[in-house]
């Protein structure tokens, strides 16, 4: 075995911004999918709330949603969701073995419909946060 | 050039002009007047020579290449070198490297063999990309153009880096025609069916070079991980339908391993690099739908 020495960063993610678009996929793939399971607890803890009574249930809610920086993160939630639920289905295709040769199209279509849809849905989350 | 000898300058117009010089003696004229066309040639040899450089400079090209020897003890602290290769039309980073070697420096290594995309032993990590040296054309580039050795593998020196677990990783597949029966004669040809030719096709052509190898981050942190060259291996003879069914399951199994056709996370990242442009994704992607039919059982 030759020497080695440690290439730092060349070796891992250091490279970022030479990252194509298959390898943003994965990253933001990987991303949204634990964002989403660290949702469902929060979700299921909020949810819960209701065990001590509806009143209880209603006041989370409503102190919650009063809040502007809920309303954001609903916001990014819905981000995270989409590009989740959009670049799911292009990896579905991607293990069918369908349209491999656009398989960045796909992602960058992913992206910017993902995009329109957080901006689209601002105004229904933002409303009466004020 | 520093080296050229200095031209012999003709005495001819000092002759000329010491007829009518009489108060200056005719062989101290002469030597005067010779050192002024000595100065002249020598001016006109200097605005040639800038006139030669510009137009060097104004052609060359800016590599910085990876330096690093263990053997050495200055360079055991890696570094990039930086290089200004007079720029040829048609010239690749190979090309641009050899110069540097040939003109520059000659402790600087590097492997190549075929300089024709063939042997697979010039895959650098150029301009943030594995390539083919002798495949890229230094004027796609933009300067200056950084030549590393290939991520994710050890560096033996410089641009070379250690191939073994690649090779490894190539050997675990069984990388050769292995069917079950061969003809009664040895040596009679197998034939394949066009169609059959048609399917493996672009798996045929893997010259083992490494590139998608290392542009794998999976293969990066599974050091077991079979890689996208070895299971294109596996997919070019596993799809071939002369080997017969035995070695045809063998195969599967050796791809459906823990460390195999399951670890590939379809980032794309070795069909991107690969110089012979083999469909790296699709085919660990079809290898695995067969896993899954082998598999799959509806009683
Ligand atoms: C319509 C909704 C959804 C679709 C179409 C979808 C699709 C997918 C697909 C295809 C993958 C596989 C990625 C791969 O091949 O490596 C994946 C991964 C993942 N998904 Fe989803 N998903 C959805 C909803 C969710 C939800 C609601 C959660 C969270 C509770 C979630 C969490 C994850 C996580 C954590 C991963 C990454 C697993 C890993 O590390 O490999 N997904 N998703
Ligand atoms: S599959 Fe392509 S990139 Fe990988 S070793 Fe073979 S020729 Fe090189
Ligand atoms: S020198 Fe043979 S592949 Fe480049």
């Amino acid at each position: 075995m030759s020497q080695s020495y440690n290439r730092g960063t060349i070796e891992s993610f250091g490279r970022w911004r030479e990252f194509s678009a298959g390898m943003w996929a994965w990253i933001f793939h990987k991303f949204t999918g634990w964002v989403l399971v660290g949702y469902l607890f929060t979700h299921i803890a909020v949810l819960s709330t209701a065990m001590e009574g509806a009143e209880m249930y209603t006041n989370t809610i409503v102190t919650l949603e009063g809040l502007l920086l809920v309303r954001i993160l609903e916001v990014g939630l819905l981000a995270v969701a989409v590009f989740h639920i959009l670049n799911g289905l292009r990896l579905l295709l991607v293990d069918l073995g369908v349209g491999l040769e656009s398989q960045d199209k796909s992602f960058y279509a992913s992206v910017i419909l993902t995009g329109a849809i957080t901006v689209a849905s601002v105004p229904t989350f933002i409303a009466g946060a004020f | 050039m520093s080296t050229q000898p200095p031209q012999q300058q003709s005495e001819e117009p000092a002759a000329e002009q010491s007829a009518d010089a009489e108060s200056t003696p005719a062989a101290q004229q002469r030597r005067e007047d010779k050192k002024a066309a000595d100065r002249d040639a020598r001016d006109e040899r200097q605005a040639e020579k800038d006139a030669n450089e510009a137009k060097a400079n104004e052609d060359t090209r800016e590599i910085k290449v990876f330096r690093y020897d263990p053997e050495v003890e200055e360079k055991q602290e890696p570094r990039f070198d930086t290089f200004h290769v007079p720029f040829t039309k048609g010239m690749t980073v190979l090309d641009a490297v050899i110069y540097a070697r040939d003109q520059f420096d000659p402790s600087l290594t590097f492997r190549h063999s075929c300089r024709q995309a063939v042997c697979g032993s010039d895959a650098f990590f150029i301009n943030g990309q594995q390539r083919l040296g002798c495949k890229t054309q230094i004027s796609e580039l933009e300067e200056p153009i950084r030549i590393e050795p290939l991520p994710h593998q050890d560096v033996v020196k410089d641009l070379v880096v250690d191939m073994d677990h690649f090779y490894e990783e190539m050997e675990a597949v069984d990388p050769y025609f292995d069917p079950d029966e061969t003809p009664d004669g040895e040596l009679e040809e197998q034939r394949q069916s066009r169609q059959n030719r048609e399917k493996v096709k672009m798996s045929t052509r893997c010259i083992w070079c490494g590139a998608c190898f290392s542009s794998c981050n999976i293969a990066a942190g599974d050091n077991e991980y079979l890689g996208p060259a070895a299971l294109n291996k596996a997919y070019r003879f596993a799809m071939d339908e002369r080997e017969g069914d035995q070695k045809t399951q063998d195969r599967l199994e050796t791809i459906e391993q823990e460390h195999g056709v399951w670890r590939c996370q379809t980032q794309f990242s070795c069909t991107n690099v690969c110089p012979k442009d083999i469909p790296l994704t699709e085919h660990i992607q079809e290898l695995k739908r067969e896993a899954v039919k082998k598999n799959l059982k509806f009683w």
